[in-house]
């Protein structure tokens, strides 16, 4: 199972401080933090794209380019990448790219994101949001698998023998996430292709990632990709910790009480009981993060939002610390218990190079070790 | 065959305790009850304060999900029958409570929903309040909204602002379309999951990949 961190990349002034970094220091701190993810023995850094402040992540392949320099074992992701208003050309090109850069620990996670004015702004309607993610993906797979692409379709401007270039890496495209809080066109299509669903999970109730997860799952199975357990899955998660519980809660709590998402709304108890927010001591991360396979089953991927709301970097790195040191091993451990022989790990590159080898070799019409790598 | 016991939601907006926006509900209520009883149709109505969900319905706006508690109402409301949607009239409009809470639950929600709307007021002129700002807002909810709205000023609980079509002739009117509407409708028998997904759904957008 892997475990890692995203990063949605709000510049927010810190409210016990009320400073507010520059754009460079947030955009510095963000790198450091990628780094960060590799020394504590996590296994993925994912950044949001955003193009309006105060987010400051609007290229996000520019960044993991050079974390990808600067790092030699995390796989590098999104979170998430903007299938709807980018255009599935610049995707296919920017990400097969960054695989060469970074010998392919690249992958990445589709969503259609949230702030309606930039879909004008990049010439799209917002109503068209799940329309867009279906036909620009359907266009993204067509442009990583085919070497030349004639293309028409509602939203772009036609291809006619098009390849986009560098062509992805060993011939393998990255494995893409669909991902979203609450809209089960996507699940479906995360399921119709054999990719993975990435529930957010820290802005609803467990209740509604569970159904949305269970509807993958099952759509996963209909479609042929293997057993509804092998679904992959990867959801959010939202920690704040110190040794002490209750040191925890009184640092978060300006921080809470003033984030963007969800300041000056409901109580930091309150949403601690109605979302998976966690702040407490490791140990309670711990509990509640193995909680989360009661409701989604066994799963491939966890990532926690770590960095935000105007948390200083030095805490933020303390903790990554805690993270790896005293939550992950265990998380680890745990979650390997019971865990059947027949749920895959997520892929990797590696695991889909040798999945498309195993699937040219193999006569026509034979069955293929791993359902992910014929999709 | 016996009737299927219909239920129906009561939302009311009114604020002070005891509450001449929950009177004008209970009475509407009370009376689309009977309605359908001579029909033969035995009734379940279930009120809902908004006030005991104030806060929840603010969490909700800023956080975007309900609270285990004001899903509750939601799901019982947008799940019933028919609906009495009752408010003060605030400022020359529904209270901001009453027009939050119809913000926050998903606009397909109530489609085809049998629905009465009625108000309450200091005085009279502000009667038109249901006709140019409340039927609009459930007429874009695709809510079958009766055509009779009531209002009740506050000297309709005394001798009356009207002495032609008192306050009880306007429930009653109003509770006689509401019960006809309810008792047509089998709206409750195909209450939509927001979490499906239409027949028609390509999740390749209608492209047939070549996987």
């Amino acid at each position: 199972m892997q475990f890692g961190i995203f990063s949605v990349g709000d510049l927010t002034t810190d409210p016990t401080t009320g400073r507010t970094p520059t754009e460079q220091e947030r955009i510095k701190a963000i790198l450091t933090i990628a780094q960060k993810v590799e020394e504590v023995g996590l296994d993925v850094f994912a950044t949001g794209e955003h193009h309006n402040p105060p987010f400051v992540p609007s290229s996000p392949t520019t960044m993991l380019g050079y974390i990808a320099a600067k790092t030699e074992r995390i796989v590098l992701s999104t979170a998430t990448t903007l299938i709807t208003t980018s255009d599935p050309v610049k995707i296919a090109e920017d990400f097969a790219m960054l695989q060469h850069i970074a010998d392919g620990r690249v992958d990445l996670t589709l969503g259609r994101g949230n702030t309606g004015p930039v879909y004008p702004w990049f010439g799209q309607d917002i109503r068209q949001g799940i329309p867009l993610a279906l036909e620009n993906y359907a266009l993204l797979r067509r442009l990583w698998t085919e070497e030349f692409v004639d293309w028409e379709g509602q939203f772009r401007t036609p291809l006619q023998g098009f390849q986009s270039t560098p062509r992805p890496l060993d011939g393998v495209a990255p494995f893409v996430w669909h991902g979203s809080i609450r809209t089960p066109e996507i699940a479906e299509q995360a399921a119709f292709y054999g990719d993975g669903f990435f529930a957010n999970h820290i802005f609803w109730p467990a209740s509604h990632t569970a159904k949305m997860v269970g509807f993958y799952r099952q759509r996963f199975e209909h479609y042929g990709h293997g057993t509804a357990e092998q679904a992959i899955v990867g959801l959010g998660g939202q920690v704040f910790m110190r040794k002490n519980s209750q040191d925890a809660v009184r640092e978060f709590r300006p921080y809470f009480d003033n984030a963007p998402v969800y300041g000056h709304g409901p109580s930091l108890e309150e949403f601690t009981s109605q979302t998976p927010l966690t702040v407490g001591s490791p140990q309670e991360v711990i509990d509640r993060t193995l909680g989360f396979r009661d409701y989604v089953g066994d799963y491939q991927r966890q990532l926690f939002l770590m960095d935000h709301a105007g948390l200083p970097l030095k805490t933020v790195l303390e903790q990554l610390d805690l993270l790896g040191e005293e939550v992950v091993p265990v998380l680890r451990r745990e979650f390997a218990k019971n865990r059947p022989a027949t749920v895959p790990d997520a892929p990797t590159h590696a695991s889909l190079v040798a999945a498309a080898a195993a699937a040219a070799a193999a006569p026509d019409g034979a069955p293929v070790a791993s359902p992910i790598a014929v999709s | 065959m016996a009737e299927r016991t219909r239920t129906i939601a009561v939302v009311t907006a009114g604020l002070s305790q005891p509450s001449s926006t929950r009177m004008l509900a209970d009475r509407l209520a009370q009376a689309t009850s009977a309605r359908l009883a001579e029909k033969g149709i035995p009734t379940e109505v279930k009120i809902f304060e908004l006030r005991d969900v104030a806060l929840d319905v603010m969490n909700n706006m800023l956080t975007g999900f309900p609270s285990p508690k004001l899903d509750a109402v939601i799901e019982a409301v947008t799940g019933a029958d028919g609906l009495i949607a009752v408010t003060p009239i605030f400022t020359t409009s529904a209270s901001g409570l009453f027009k939050s809470f119809f913000d926050v639950i998903d606009n397909r929600s109530l489609t085809d929903m049998p629905t009465v709307i009625a108000a309450t007021a200091g005085t009279a002129r502000h009667s038109l309040a249901l006709d140019y700002a409340i039927r609009p807002m459930f007429t874009y909810l695709h809510a079958v909204v009766a055509t009779t709205a009531v209002f009740a000023a506050a000297e309709d609980w005394g001798s009356g602002a009207d002495t032609v079509k008192t306050l009880p002739d306007r429930i009653d009117r109003a509770a006689g379309e509401l019960a006809a509407l309810i008792a047509a409708s089998d709206r409750s028998d195909s209450v939509r999951d927001p979490f499906t997904i239409d027949a028609s759904f390509s999740p390749t957008g209608g492209f047939q990949p070549s996987i």
